[in-house]
């Protein structure tokens, strides 16, 4: 675990002018390591969001710069930074977010087709993601004939489509109950452990934070805190 | 993989294509007003012109107010058109933003938006310009002024060439405020 996939060098972001300018990020520099679990904690308002959106493409900082495997976001044309979005980033979201209108199949495979795959390929591996995720007989069915366990099964099997370098998970369990909140993270963990896959996630759950590797504590813009759990090993 | 090979690849048409068919059949109710609103434009406009053409037959002498009329209705559904896609895009932050986060570029959205107003304009452009060209024209018929079945053809075809093209005149301000719509968007929250 010693390749850097994520760096931040004193990344700060504000908003507004003059007496209104709210300081939501002052100097955050950190590094996150291929293959790591890593939660990211920290109140509300204290620029947790504003960090998780750096580092996932989704904004750029006023200052300082994110590098995602080594390619500085900041020098990014929006298109380049779509493509980055598409092949480097994975996301999973607290609402999940899924297509409406669209198949669980169909969801997994757009991103795929973004990425330039032809539609056999990516129905091929379409599936073998659903089948990862244990929904791969329910691949024709809406996400309204879904339940949000399963929703948010699908969108990890979406977030893995283009296999990439980390996948960002925004609070995954907070929409769900405890019991399927606790299979998705059995999920997340496994597919951290048995693929390797980096997971950064923002969150509150507990239950998240104990299969950590390490947490991040945000406070007031500032990286307060670096906690290192020894990995447990449940398997 | 440290240094990144960026092709800028845009998904085959086909995507945007069933993108912008899906979007339409999921709010198929308000889409089908819309459609409503282009195709009463559209059938107002060709019923006058068939209007016009039968008048002609009898006697002679223009109506610039009835151009005023015509124009204004259209600048009306123009209105209506953009209105209720603007309103569209603002429900659709999630989905905008999600797509993005998916990797699509901000012209993959554009024509995703575009797409969707060709179609809802071509369909409501049809329906409006058949009412107001076939069925005016079976009107005026039967009052004793018939049309050349090749005037009659005429209308119907400028009626859809004009529905259509004013409805993807109306989706450009929805589009482009689509295309910027922040990727971040989908991570938003209803409080």
């Amino acid at each position: 675990m010693s390749e850097v996939v994520v760096r931040t060098m004193d990344v700060a972001k504000r908003y507004g002018e003059g007496e209104a300018q709210v300081i939501a990020l002052n100097g955050v520099s950190c590094e996150i390591f291929k293959g790591e679990y890593l939660s990211i904690m920290g109140p509300s308002g204290s620029g947790k969001s504003t960090f998780f959106n750096m580092i996932g493409g989704l904004d750029k900082p006023s200052d300082g710069s994110v590098f995602v495997n080594s390619v500085d976001l900041a020098q990014l044309t929006p298109r380049e930074l779509a493509f980055l979005r598409c092949h480097t980033i994975g996301y999973i979201f607290q609402t999940f977010n899924l297509i409406t209108v669209r198949t669980a199949l169909e969801n997994v495979t757009l991103p795929m087709l973004f990425a330039g795959k032809t539609p056999d390929e990516a129905e091929e591996r379409g599936m073998e993601l659903l089948n990862l995720v244990g929904l791969g007989h329910r691949y024709h069915h809406r996400p309204s004939e879904l339940s949000g366990g399963q929703q948010q099964r699908v969108a990890i099997a979406r977030s893995l489509a283009n296999s990439p370098a980390i996948i960002l998970a925004d609070e995954p369990t907070g929409n769900l109950d405890l019991k399927t909140g606790q299979e998705i993270i059995d999920l997340l963990r496994m597919l951290n452990m048995e693929r390797g896959v980096t997971i950064i996630s923002a969150t509150h759950d507990h239950k998240m934070l104990d299969v950590s590797d390490r947490i991040f504590h945000i406070r007031d813009g500032k990286l307060a805190d670096v906690e290192v759990r020894e990995v447990l090993t449940t398997s | 993989m440290s240094q990144f090979e960026f092709k800028n690849i845009d998904p085959p048409f086909w995507v945007a294509w069933h993108q912008a068919k899906a979007s339409i059949r999921v709010r198929f109710l308000r889409m089908a007003i819309t459609t409503i609103g282009i195709a009463l434009g559209i059938a107002f406009f060709c019923s006058m012109q068939t209007l016009s053409f039968a008048e002609a037959t009898v006697k002679t002498g223009g109506g610039s107010q009835r151009l005023w009329l015509v124009s204004t209705s259209l600048v009306m559904c123009l209105v209506g058109v953009t209105n209720s896609m603007l309103m569209s895009v603002g429900e659709r932050y999630r989905e905008i933003g999600t797509i993005k986060c998916l990797g699509a570029s901000d012209g993959f959205v554009v024509k995703v938006f575009f797409l969707e107003a060709l179609l809802l304009g071509v369909i409501g452009a049809a329906i409006g310009s058949f009412l107001g060209s076939f069925l005016m024209a079976a009107v005026v018929a039967r009052m004793g002024m018939p049309i050349p079945i090749g005037t009659v053809f005429a209308t119907f075809g400028v009626g859809v060439a004009i529905g259509s093209g004013l409805t993807v005149l109306s989706a450009i301000a929805p589009a482009i405020q689509a295309a910027r719509m922040p990727a971040a968007a989908a991570l938003r929250v209803e409080i």
